[in-house]
């Protein structure tokens, strides 16, 4: 299963096995991870799963849709590295990502 | 706070608020005894995705569940599945279970959730009538969710719509009867609800405005809808969508006030200082509404479980969002920032026919809430605003040659009301 790295604001590191098909933002709520909220379940409502994925990932993990694009702009702390990590969806080629978290998600 | 932090808690209802309230208290620090007892069989799970992609087959039940099942053992939350809590003594403050179990508290958060509304129709006891609330009722119903099955909605609101909408994708031919003339009369205005009819039209759903249900026909399974006027639509399958009670029974055998909704105070609070009420069965003063109200949301469900929580551990309340909601019906993304009753005034932005508009909605000039159908700037922008009690000049909104954050700086706070 492919793994992933989620890195607290604080700088606390998990590392946890997410299965192929679910979001970056389930992987997180299900290992109770805090930081990532998640509050409509990834319905791409809410915008409480903003994250910064790893300089090396940017590429793979690909751009967001113009939908979540206008969501972000509303965020706050927001970086060209910034996604809602609902709308990452975990496969084989994401083994090994990195993602960091914002200072709040509100 | 005189009185010591309780060391014995107890969830009534494991559902969105309960499971959440749990989370909320471990994540805290609660370190006392803390049981969460819910009458499905399931544990914690989001009801939204029930008529959306669960019941399109898109999301597993594994997706549903708001946390794994095992993350409650490791967290020492005593879960208890399949039961009912069937009385609160007060005096002694003690929970009884359907079983005959009794479970001491000091404090009690009371999050039985809503139930369906049955219609007294003749007939409604046939098998192939369904109503929508958890996740066994999408089960029962799957069966006869194929290809060429015919249902029959009754209730055009935002759960019969989304199921109208599952439907169609699956292969039913779908049918919805409403009593109105529109639908989701009670939800949002003429415009959006035209838009919504429109797009279901477009999809293939037939509707039935105006009429009324006066018996479900079939042998021991439904056949058909006859309505008032005597006319009858056959049918395979029918779900009744006439919106959902809240659970308040407990309270009211407890003898806690009850008026829609258990009702508490801003910390969901009810008059007993142990007992809180959060979620789809209580009603709270919602300050940036300025009145109170017993909101049906994810939304909703998730501020009532940080309240109460931060309530019973004695820490600072949170702060507080504006009122939200979404539904997804085909390509259509709808989501709403807070609560349109009472509107004097519509301003549209975009044209409801290219698929992509907002209507923001107004009182003596001041910003209410927004309907944004595939426009999230609008939604999220019109949420922050809502939240730091600022409004838009209704003109400025319709421009749509500038982007809605631009127009956001134009934003005035909102004198206090006396
Ligand atoms: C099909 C559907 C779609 C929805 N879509 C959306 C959406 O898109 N966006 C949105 O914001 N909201 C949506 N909602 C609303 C949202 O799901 C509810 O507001 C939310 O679930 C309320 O949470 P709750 O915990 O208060 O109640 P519930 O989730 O209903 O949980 C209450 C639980 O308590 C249990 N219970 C009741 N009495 C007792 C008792 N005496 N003893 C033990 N257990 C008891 C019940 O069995 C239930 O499991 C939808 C709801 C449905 C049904
Ligand atoms: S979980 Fe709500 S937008 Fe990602």
């Amino acid at each position: 299963m492919p793994k992933i790295t989620y890195i607290e604001h604080n700088g606390k590191s998990h590392t946890i096995e997410v299965a192929p098909g679910m979001s970056v933002m389930d992987g997180a709520v299900k290992h109770a991870i805090p930081g990532i909220d998640g509050d409509c379940g990834g319905a791409c409502a809410c915008a409480t799963c903003h994250v910064y994925v790893g300089a090396a990932w940017l590429d793979k993990v690909g751009k967001p849709s113009g939908m979540e694009e206008s969501m972000l702009d509303f965020a706050s702390d927001v970086t060209p590295a910034s996604r809602l990590s609902c709308q990452i969806k975990v496969n084989a080629d994401l083994d090994g990502l990195e993602i960091s978290m914002p200072p709040s998600q509100h | 706070m005189s009185e010591a932090l309780p060391q014995r808690i107890v969830i009534v209802g494991a559902g969105h608020a309960g499971g959440e309230a749990a989370a909320r208290l471990r994540g805290m620090g609660f370190a006392g005894d803390l049981t969460l007892i819910g009458e499905e069989r399931h544990p914690p799970y989001q009801r939204p995705p029930l008529s959306k992609k669960y019941l399109s087959g898109e999301l597993s039940l594994e997706r549903l569940l708001l946390r794994p099942p095992e993350l409650y053992a490791q967290e020492s939350i005593t879960l208890l599945l399949g039961e009912r809590v069937i009385w609160i003594d007060r005096p002694v403050k003690r929970v009884r279970l359907s079983g005959g179990r009794e479970i001491a508290y000091d404090a009690l958060i009371l999050a039985s959730g809503a139930k369906p509304r049955r219609l007294p129709l003749p007939g409604s006891d046939k098998s192939g009538v369904f109503v929508l609330r958890t996740i066994d009722d999408v089960e029962a119903m799957r069966p006869l969710f194929h290809p060429g099955s015919r249902l029959c909605v009754i209730g055009a609101g935002y759960i019969g719509l989304e199921a109208a909408a599952s439907a169609r994708q699956l292969g039913l031919e779908v049918m919805v009867l409403e009593s109105a003339a529109r639908p989701l009369g009670r939800v949002t205005s003429p415009e959006v609800a035209n838009f919504f009819l429109d797009l279901h039209t477009h999809h293939g759903v037939r509707f039935e405005l105006g009429v009324h249900a006066s018996a479900i026909l079939g042998g021991t399974h439904v056949e058909g809808v006859q309505l008032a006027d005597g006319s009858i639509l056959p049918c395979d399958a029918v779900l009744i969508g006439v919106g959902v009670k809240p659970e308040t029974d407990l309270a009211q055998q407890c003898g806690l006030a009850v008026e829609d909704g258990i009702l508490t105070d801003g910390q969901c609070r009810t008059f007993d200082p142990r007992i809180y009420a959060i979620g789809d069965c209580a009603r709270r003063p919602i300050p940036l509404l300025g009145r109170t109200a017993r909101l049906e949301s994810v939304h909703n469900a998730i501020e009532g479980a940080k309240i109460a929580a931060a309530a019973i551990l004695d820490r600072p309340a949170p702060v507080l969002e504006a009122p939200w909601f979404w539904s997804d019906q085909y390509d259509a993304k709808l989501t709403i920032a807070g609560v349109l009753d009472g509107y004097d005034q519509l301003v549209l932005r975009g044209d409801p026919k290219d698929g992509a508009f907002a209507a923001f909605y107004f009182k003596d000039s001041v910003m209410l809430a927004v309907d944004a159908v595939n426009r999230p700037a609008e939604y999220l922008g019109s949420k922050q605003l809502l939240q730091r009690n600022e409004s838009l000049a209704p003109d400025a909104i319709r421009d749509i040659s500038q982007p809605f954050k631009a127009i956001m700086a134009q934003a005035r706070v909102v004198p206090a009301k006396a």
